[in-house]
């Protein structure tokens, strides 16, 4: 692939710095008129597309890591045994360029969303400002290969969103949540600088490939950080008991706003995946006889994410079987969703058991295959579940845009002048609950399955919220698009076109997937999963040879 | 200006006077970042400090309608384009983003000092001092921007609420 | 031997009231200053993992000779001041705006006054 006029070398680091310097060019560019900064704000999101699936389309055949040095000629100082790795490095393996592919696709679709239905606000300068500053910190923290560099864009994902949260200032619920969120993300960015100094004082690196080779065993500091940095990154990402930030943000943000707010939230998540299993890989993925006794603390700690996983799924249903507020029930929606992604590294923790010879003592410890399809159901979860929640979100803002209703009560019999709208709906409903042959089945099912070796309980709550969900969409899609047609809403036409292209690209990613479901697997997912559990690859790209 | 708002006129003078001296110890701190304790946002925050004694002394409608707020963010947008103009340069030059390409050269702050204690050379530093300049500019223009809009906006309807 | 570790009881002293006063204020503004208190307090801690006994400042420029204490803690430690300095002036606009349409700082009245 020689046609392009970049070594894809530098493409990591282009990833970053072409959104950042669009950001700061658009106060300048937006003297000149609406529609050029519309516009430029556009195509900086699609050149930084092109990049990103460009280098996926590398790192996925090749399966090779790309590192980059800021400032520096080499990755270390010094070599061999006493190889020092003092500069700030990008490292990217396959599931960091898997988690763009889905920030970008977000990002772009949201942006071309808000091209007409934003168009007769105010400010909107610092709008488009905010939006590119939030994509270069969401790709930042994916790429990173250092601790606080990621914590400096996790801060500038938050502080942007915050600002879009609360986007519209004459609405005082917009505020509220805005405010809300603020201080949840701030205190949540706080103990994970608290974690990553206690880190520093401890074993005297930042860089994530020296520390997952220097903890290897699990004492007391290892064991306060490890529940610091979890804590911390799950009240972000928003997993139960700390999401009650996440319907207010999501639900009263507008809505192109909100589909970038799950590009956010799961970049938490991979931070997450991060943590357990590069940081503390030597301590939970390892198979040797020496670390036996890790095998009851991976067993402990997968039990608790199983616990929180299921009580997310059951808060986020059963709440929003109760909801008026469109908007709001998707974000419960979206809640629940969360607890499935959390669902299969649960099970991979849980299931780690030693085998024993017939006089008691210990032989091997056993990974059992169902594992790996339970982390392979949740990765690929991830990228069917940002699609689906993002197209009920624009159909959500659609309606708002043609109506001014936000209330399920006072809507009905939308189906008949707003017919497109009504179609993607029906695909955003289907996909969502899990039902052939879009792309919410193919990755709940392995879910389901996997969830079933391991305690046939878990799969049936599993299957319980995803029928709970369906009836409570069937509701939303009865009340909304069918029924009589309320008297003021006589006259509502369809959206325009901008709108009805940006939630056409989503429909049709999604049934694409959904059709070739083992195309996306075996390409995409398979390599991200081994990159996950693969921790002595990640540690040599820069140190060499541990 | 109005003798009307904002502090006495004795206030008014002393300010004028001091902020002088203000402008010139932040401007110090900043183009020194290289050598002393120091660099881009300590300097800008006490540039940022003197101006907002400004904003104190003399009143906010006032400096409002001296200083319009598009300006402030086109001289902070001035500051974070050098910033990164500064890393593509790097990127264009040797290849390697944010590297530092005028050292070692025969350029303005090109020189290399010794190693070890020895007597401060301003001539030195590399790309650093012309990236101290760029993040200065951003911080007065940015800080100054946020006290001015905040102090405007609560004294606009504390007089709302005083004529009711 | 305790005075060591009067910085890092500071450390622990800032951060718990820091929590207190977030967790049990009823103002906005009050909550806004906890959330100061506990960023003063983990900047503390960046500091004081870096110092080294009987050290002098890590600057070349006619230095006196001696150990010198680590200079990397005290970089992290800047950037987290100018988060920090982020973080507050959004904080702060939020909360104008939320007096301007509530007309009350109390958190107990916001929440009736939003039903």
């Amino acid at each position: 692939m020689n046609f392009l006029p970049v070594p894809p070398e530098y493409i990591p680091v282009l990833i970053v710095a072409i959104p950042l310097f669009g950001a700061f060019l658009t106060p300048i560019i937006s003297r000149i008129n609406g529609k050029v900064r519309n516009i430029f704000a556009i195509s900086i999101l699609g050149i930084t597309g092109f990049l990103v699936f460009w280098l996926s389309t590398e790192i996925f055949t090749n399966n090779m890591i790309y590192t980059y040095v800021f400032g520096g000629d080499s990755n270390v100082i010094g070599s061999g045994n006493s190889a020092y790795a003092i500069r700030i490095l990008f490292e990217v393996d396959s599931f960091g360029i898997f988690m763009a592919i889905i920030a970008i696709i977000v990002a772009f679709i949201g942006t071309l969303y808000s091209y007409s239905y934003m168009k007769k606000e105010t400010g909107l300068d610092k709008y488009y400002t905010l939006i590119l500053l939030m994509t270069a910190g969401m790709m930042g923290m994916l790429l990173t290969g250092d601790l606080f560099n990621f914590f400096v864009f996790l801060e500038i994902t938050g502080i942007s969103s915050a600002a879009l949260v609360a986007f519209w200032i004459d609405k005082k619920y917009a505020v509220e949540a805005g405010f809300k969120y603020i201080i949840i993300s701030a205190i949540g960015a706080l103990f994970v600088l608290l974690a990553i100094a206690l880190l520093y004082g401890q074993y005297n690196a930042l860089n994530m490939s020296v520390l997952a080779n220097t903890i290897t065993n699990f004492n007391l500091i290892d064991q306060i950080i490890l529940i610091l940095l979890f804590s911390a990154l799950a009240m972000k990402a928003g997993i139960v008991p700390m999401h009650m930030w996440l319907p207010d943000a999501y639900g009263r943000a507008p809505a192109s706003i909100s589909i970038m707010l799950v590009g956010a939230t799961l970049s938490s998540l991979y931070a997450v995946f991060r943590v357990i299993f590069t940081l503390y890989g030597k301590v939970f993925l390892s198979v040797s006889i020496q670390t036996l006794e890790f095998v009851t603390t991976a067993n402990i700690l997968g039990g608790f994410i199983v616990l929180l996983a299921v009580l997310t799924m059951l808060v986020g249903v059963i709440m929003a079987l109760k909801q008026n507020n469109l908007k709001r029930l998707i974000a419960f929606a979206a809640l629940a969703e969360i607890g499935y992604m959390i669902l299969g590294l649960g099970i991979r923790l849980a299931a780690k058991s030693v085998i024993y010879d017939t006089e008691g003592t210990a032989i091997s410890i056993l990974n059992p295959a169902y594992t790996q399809a339970a982390l392979t159901g949740s990765i690929f979860h991830i990228l069917n579940d940002a699609l689906d929640v993002g197209l009920l979100f624009l159909v959500a803002g659609a309606i708002y845009y043609a109506t001014k209703e936000t209330s399920l009560d006072r809507m009905g019999g939308l189906a008949r002048n707003m017919k497109y709208t009504t179609i993607f709906f029906l695909i955003g409903l289907f996909a969502m609950s899990g039902m052939p042959p879009l792309n919410g089945f193919a990755s709940k099912i392995i879910i389901y399955e996997s969830a079933y070796q391991l305690s046939p309980l878990v799969s049936i709550i599993a299957i319980l919220s995803s029928i709970m969900l369906l009836a409570c969409f069937v509701k939303v899609f009865h009340s909304a698009f069918l029924g009589p047609k309320q008297p003021h809403l006589k006259n509502v036409k369809e959206v325009p076109k901008t709108m009805l292209v940006a939630m056409g690209l989503i429909a049709i990613l999604i049934i694409i997937i959904g059709l070739f479901p083992n195309l996306v697997i075996e390409n995409a997912v398979k390599p991200t999963v081994d990159a996950i559990l693969n921790n002595t690859a990640y540690i040599s790209a820069i140190i060499g040879g541990a | 200006m109005k003798n009307s708002e904002g502090m006495s006129k004795i206030v008014k003078t002393a300010a004028s006077t001091i902020f002088v001296f203000t402008l010139i110890y932040g401007l110090y701190v900043i183009a020194h970042g290289h050598l002393t304790p120091g660099g881009g946002f300590q300097g800008g925050a006490v540039v940022a400090s003197g101006l907002v004694m400004l904003i104190v002394v003399f009143g906010s409608s006032w400096t409002m309608k001296k200083i319009k707020e598009e300006n402030l963010s086109i001289l902070e947008s001035f500051g974070a384009i050098g910033f990164i103009g500064l890393g593509f340069l790097g990127l264009l030059f040797t290849g390697i983003f944010f590297k530092n390409f005028i050292v070692g050269h025969n350029m303005f702050f090109g020189m290399i000092p010794d190693f070890g204690s020895t007597i401060a050379n301003i001539n030195t530093g590399g790309v650093l001092p012309l990236m101290n300049f760029a993040v200065g500019l951003k911080v007065i223009a940015g800080l100054f921007a946020i006290v001015l809009v905040m102090a405007h906006a609560t004294s606009s309807y504390s007089k709302e609420a005083g004529k009711k | 031997m305790i005075s060591f570790g009067i910085p890092y009881l500071a450390v622990v002293g800032l951060i718990l009231i820091g929590l207190f006063a977030l967790v049990f204020k009823k103002n906005l503004i009050k909550m806004v200053i906890g959330i100061t208190i506990i960023e003063s307090g983990v900047n503390l801690f960046l500091i004081t993992l870096g110092y080294r006994e009987g050290s002098i400042a890590p600057i070349y420029t006619s230095s006196p000779g001696g150990i010198m204490s680590l200079p990397v803690p005290q970089a992290l430690t800047l950037t987290s001041i100018v988060i920090g300095v982020a973080v507050l002036a959004l904080m702060l606009s939020l909360v104008i705006h939320i007096y301007r349409h509530y007309g009350t700082l109390n958190v107990n009245k916001i929440a009736e006054g939003e039903k």
